[in-house]
């Protein structure tokens, strides 16, 4: 036995054969259903690729806008450990604990027509947010955005401040040592930070259907179209289910140096 | 090797617990699965049988009618299934074990729903097209986006819905929160949801015939209970259920 697994007891080995099995089965069943010889006549249709189109625009568009937002917030986040700062940071963190479906009713009640913000958004410029694209990227952002500040905040915490210490003690001010020394030495979490967010956003279904509704070519993203398709045409549902386990699963392989160090 | 056991016992207990609450069943439960738009009638239907069989648990699940479908097709134990048209039912009937053939139970209209004092003045179906409007569906699988869309066809008219909703609740939720102007649902919905939605009827000769079928399912455990409930709502007791809540008979 190799050494290792000298601390693993045997009477575990039960339970954590059957939590594998639990993980791997669904797998199974979707690829054991797989109608592989009509597969890519399934996805070569009009809807489908509008689907896809519109996740993958919306879902970039999401991922960039928790960059924007997101990396000030995570960089402030990181500069104190306040009550404030706990505070915003448990405010960050509720939407990855809340059902997504609750987040695209609070949206929808903040945004939607009648909403606090919704409202004189109309009023004022006539921008009427729900069943438009821009939900389904506001509502992408709202579940990935948590998913990338935390990731980066960390990353910064675990900076080594000496660099930074040793650029303002050279003369750089903050702007600039935040430019050309912080944003540098963080590379690494923000990628892994950015690709988390955008594999969220992509997936993301709860607060996209409630509230941006669900029509295809303008708020149907992917898993809207599974979920669609999956009271018509099981078949089609099954394959492109198959094509967001291969994006995931390509987003994990790429992170595998950061989640699954050797 | 002490603790060993103990871990073994602790998880055979557990994996037995788990079994016997699945494995735990009602002397009489019946489990029946209605079209959203069957919601208040159904739960006063189930009232009914209720007093009459106080010896059965009735789980009522009200949903889209693809919806229920999907889940029948999955294998869900259900008794009773009401559907809101006969496309549904007859994929239910292929793909199901049915016991005798499906009952027309209920029929409805469709009707224009706008919020009270229809703000927007609507008159009828041609006022849909407007650009101003908001106009919700339900999907083109839904029955009632299905009847909804045979109506504007045969009217002539191009709507563009902002969405497919799963159900004609889904579009009451979205008239009720503001978001949308107006939505085809059945003339029932409008009723039910009281008075904060308005109905613009729409004229019988571009109407369509909108049919409720009732089944019997044999995956569902009890298929005589079953049997009587489909009994109680085609009975007089039932119709009168379904009448006071705007449903005509077949």
């Amino acid at each position: 036995m190799p050494a290792r697994n000298r601390d693993f007891p045997t009477a575990l080995a039960v339970p954590a054969l059957v939590a594998v099995a639990f993980f791997l089965l669904p797998l199974i069943g979707l690829l054991a259903r797989v109608p592989w010889s009509r597969a890519v006549d399934l996805l070569a249709t009009r809807e489908v690729l509008d689907a896809l189109l519109l996740s993958l625009r919306c879902s970039l568009a999401a991922t960039v806008l928790s960059l924007v937002l997101g990396l000030p917030l995570a960089v402030w986040l990181s500069s104190g450990t306040s009550r404030t700062h706990a505070l915003v940071r448990a405010l960050v963190t509720l939407p990855m604990v809340l059902p997504p479906v609750v987040g695209g009713v609070a949206l929808l009640l903040a945004f939607g027509r009648r909403g606090v913000v919704g409202a004189p958004l109309g009023e004022w410029f006539g921008i009427a947010l729900p069943f438009h694209p821009a939900a389904v990227v506001l509502a992408e952002a709202y579940i990935a955005m948590p998913f990338f500040v935390l990731t980066v905040e960390a990353g910064l915490r675990a900076l080594d401040r000496r660099y930074l210490d040793a650029a303002a003690t050279l003369g750089a001010g903050p702007w600039r040592v935040f430019r050309t020394v912080t944003l540098p030495l963080l590379a690494p979490s923000l990628r892994a930070g950015l690709l988390i967010a955008w594999a969220r956003a992509l997936g993301e279904f709860g607060a996209t259907i409630t509230f941006a509704g669900n029509l295809a070519g303008s708020t149907r993203s992917m898993p809207l179209a599974v979920f669609d398709a999956f009271e018509r045409s099981p078949d089609a549902a099954i394959v492109l289910s198959l094509v967001l386990v291969v994006v995931s699963a390509a987003v994990l392989f790429s992170l595998r140096r950061r989640w699954f160090p050797a | 090797m002490k603790s060993l056991k103990s871990v073994v016992v602790w998880w055979c207990c557990l994996l037995l617990v788990g079994c016997g609450a699945g494995g735990e069943r009602a002397e009489a439960r019946l489990r029946v699965f209605a079209a959203a738009s069957l919601t208040e009638a159904f739960e006063a239907l189930v009232d009914g049988f209720g007093a009459r069989h106080p010896e059965v648990a009735v789980e009522l699940h009200c949903a889209g009618t693809p919806q229920l479908v999907l889940q029948i097709r999955e294998g869900a134990p259900v008794d009773v299934f009401a559907s809101a048209d006969a496309v549904q039912m007859q994929r239910v009937v292929e793909f199901a074990t049915t016991l005798g053939e499906p009952q027309v139970f209920a029929t409805n209209r469709l009707a224009i729903a706008v919020p009270a004092g229809n703000p927007h003045g609507i008159a009828g179906l041609a006022d849909l097209a407007r650009d101003d409007l908001r106009v919700l569906l339900c999907g083109p699988d839904v029955p009632a986006g299905r009847y909804a869309r045979q109506v504007l066809e045969r009217a002539g008219v191009a709507v563009r819905s902002v969405s497919d909703e799963p159900s004609v609740k889904s579009v009451v939720t979205k008239l009720l929160l503001g978001e949308v102007d107006a939505g085809i649902v059945y003339a029932t919905d409008v009723a039910a949801a009281g008075a904060a939605l308005t109905s613009v009827a729409i004229p019988s000769e571009s109407g369509v015939a909108v049919a409720y079928p009732i089944v019997t399912l044999a995956q569902g455990a009890s298929p005589e209970t079953a049997t009587a409930f489909v009994d109680f709502v085609r009975s007089d007791a039932g119709q009168r259920i379904l009448v006071a809540c705007g449903f005509e008979a077949p």
